[in-house]
């Protein structure tokens, strides 16, 4: 049994441990309510995009040219770009964990040439260990996200994509489902049309498609202007839509996790309370055994002493 | 028939109504009325008042750039900014006004002008439609907007 002072020891830093842990559960608390917020305001504008998009692709499919460069898909895809975005902080449970699990199957399943973007330093340290080709990371994006924050990531793949550097560009995300459930998911993103899934786990469709009869759309004021200003701009929804989903979900997954940990820590402050009270009494207890062999021991001397005084004392009558 | 519109911006759906009879829209080359059958219709949105009338009974938005998708049974906005035109508090709209006004007078950075610019035509806009509703008849408002909004 471990003495009573080490056990005590440990009750400390268990007790700090749990302190610490609470205090990371209320920051994320607090950070989770407005990440959720957000998330769920902007999954209407993001979903209805996606559905205006699509149904012009529906509508205006099989006329030959595509409307858009980032609209054209590529019949011989070589290359694929995976945008990975993870947090840059741990202590979240196994939120990247699961993401970078996810999108190291998708490649497995994919069996091309992989061009990786990473978001967050947890996923551009697994990569990078990994021996992954990682061509650009971004890290540090500002908690309070603003469209533009994301803007340069979304360049940079419109640029890889349109220059035909890569001919498929993928988003790895987690998405936000509730507090206690999130799923990480890959997600077609560029070009921005409806892709053949049917070969991936976890990959999501980019939209459902309405609407599938041809109609023949007009645009006001033209067509050309219409999709200059709505194509570059959806695109960039999209992205920023997975940002704010893996953004509400880390968060979470955080949340509980420190919940978990504080719960585990108290728990653990019990267990180890019990023992420090076991050892306390054991060491009573043999403190009374050591008093109690001491006090017979010297009984037992006293009495030597005593027999010996009587016998010296018969002795010394008996010789008279 | 009628026509099922959606107002969303990029912070919330602002508004929806499954069985409005007409809706006016402020297209970027104009107001655009579009009633049940229209043609398939994007246009990309201006500065201005968007309506959706329901018998008698009307809602007013005011709506700064966007895109709308016109289907014949359907219109969904996405705006950029919807305001709910009922709902503006003036003396808000007020102080936003004179906010943006003397940071404009200031001088800023390039693109925080193009900021200020935008709220003070917000704000002016807001003020224009907020006397508009004053000096108009009573306006019976769309039932169940509130729960919506």
């Amino acid at each position: 049994m471990p003495s009573s002072r080490e056990v005590k020891n440990r009750i400390r830093s268990v007790k700090n441990i749990g302190q610490i842990t609470r205090a990371l559960e209320a920051v994320s608390a607090s950070r989770v309510r407005k990440a959720q917020a957000k998330v769920l305001a902007s999954r209407d504008y993001a979903q209805k995009a996606m559905e205006i998009l699509m149904n012009i692709q529906a509508a205006t499919a099989g006329s030959g040219e595509p409307l858009h460069p980032l609209l054209a898909q590529r019949e011989d895809v070589k290359n694929i770009m995976v945008v990975l975005i993870t947090s840059d902080r741990g202590l979240a449970g196994a939120f990247n964990g699961n993401i970078i699990r996810v999108a190291q199957r998708f490649v497995r399943q994919a069996q091309k040439p992989i061009q990786w973007v990473t978001v967050g330093r947890k996923g551009r340290d697994a990569m990078v260990r990994m021996g992954q080709n990682v061509v650009a990371s971004f890290i540090d994006i500002p908690d309070e996200l603003r469209i533009s924050d994301i803007s340069p990531v979304a360049q940079l793949a419109k640029d890889a994509f349109t220059s035909g550097q890569v001919d498929d560009v993928f988003v790895a995300y987690t998405d936000f489902i509730n507090t206690l459930t999130q799923r990480p998911l890959v997600l077609p993103w560029l070009p921005m049309v409806p892709h053949d899934i049917s070969a991936y786990d976890d990959v999501r469709k980019l939209a459902e498609v309405t609407t599938t009869s041809h109609q023949d759309y007009e645009f006001e004021p033209d067509t050309a202007s219409i999709i200059e200003q709505i194509v570059p701009r959806f695109t960039d929804v999209v992205l920023y839509q997975c940002y704010l989903e893996s953004k509400a979900s880390e968060h979470s997954a955080r949340m509980v996790a420190m919940r978990n940990a504080s719960d585990n820590a108290g728990q653990l402050v019990e267990d180890l309370t019990l023992l420090y009270n076991k050892a306390r009494q054991a060491a009573i207890t043999s403190e009374i055994l050591d008093i109690v062999g001491g006090a017979e021991s010297l009984q037992d001397t006293l009495d030597k002493k005593a027999a010996s005084i009587l016998e010296a004392a018969e002795a010394s009558a008996s010789g008279d | 028939m009628p026509i099922h519109v959606e107002i969303v911006s990029r912070e919330e759906k602002v508004f929806e109504e499954k069985e409005a009879d007409m809706v006016s829209i402020p297209a970027e080359d104009g107001q655009m009325g579009v009633l049940p059958h229209h043609a398939p219709t994007v246009a990309s949105l201006g500065e201005g008042e968007l309506i959706v009338k329901k018998g008698i009974a009307r809602e007013s938005f005011l709506i700064f750039g966007g895109v709308v998708d016109v289907r014949p049974d359907k219109v969904v906005v996405l705006a950029e900014i919807a305001d709910t035109t009922f709902d503006i508090d003036q003396e808000k709209a007020q102080e936003a006004r004179d906010h943006a006004r003397q940071l404009l007078e200031e001088g800023l950075p390039p693109d925080e002008m193009e900021e200020a610019r935008l709220t003070l035509r917000r704000a002016e806009l807001q003020l224009r439609s907020i006397s508009k509703i004053r000096t108009s008849e009573p306006i019976m408002r769309i039932l169940g907007n509130g729960d919506e909004a």
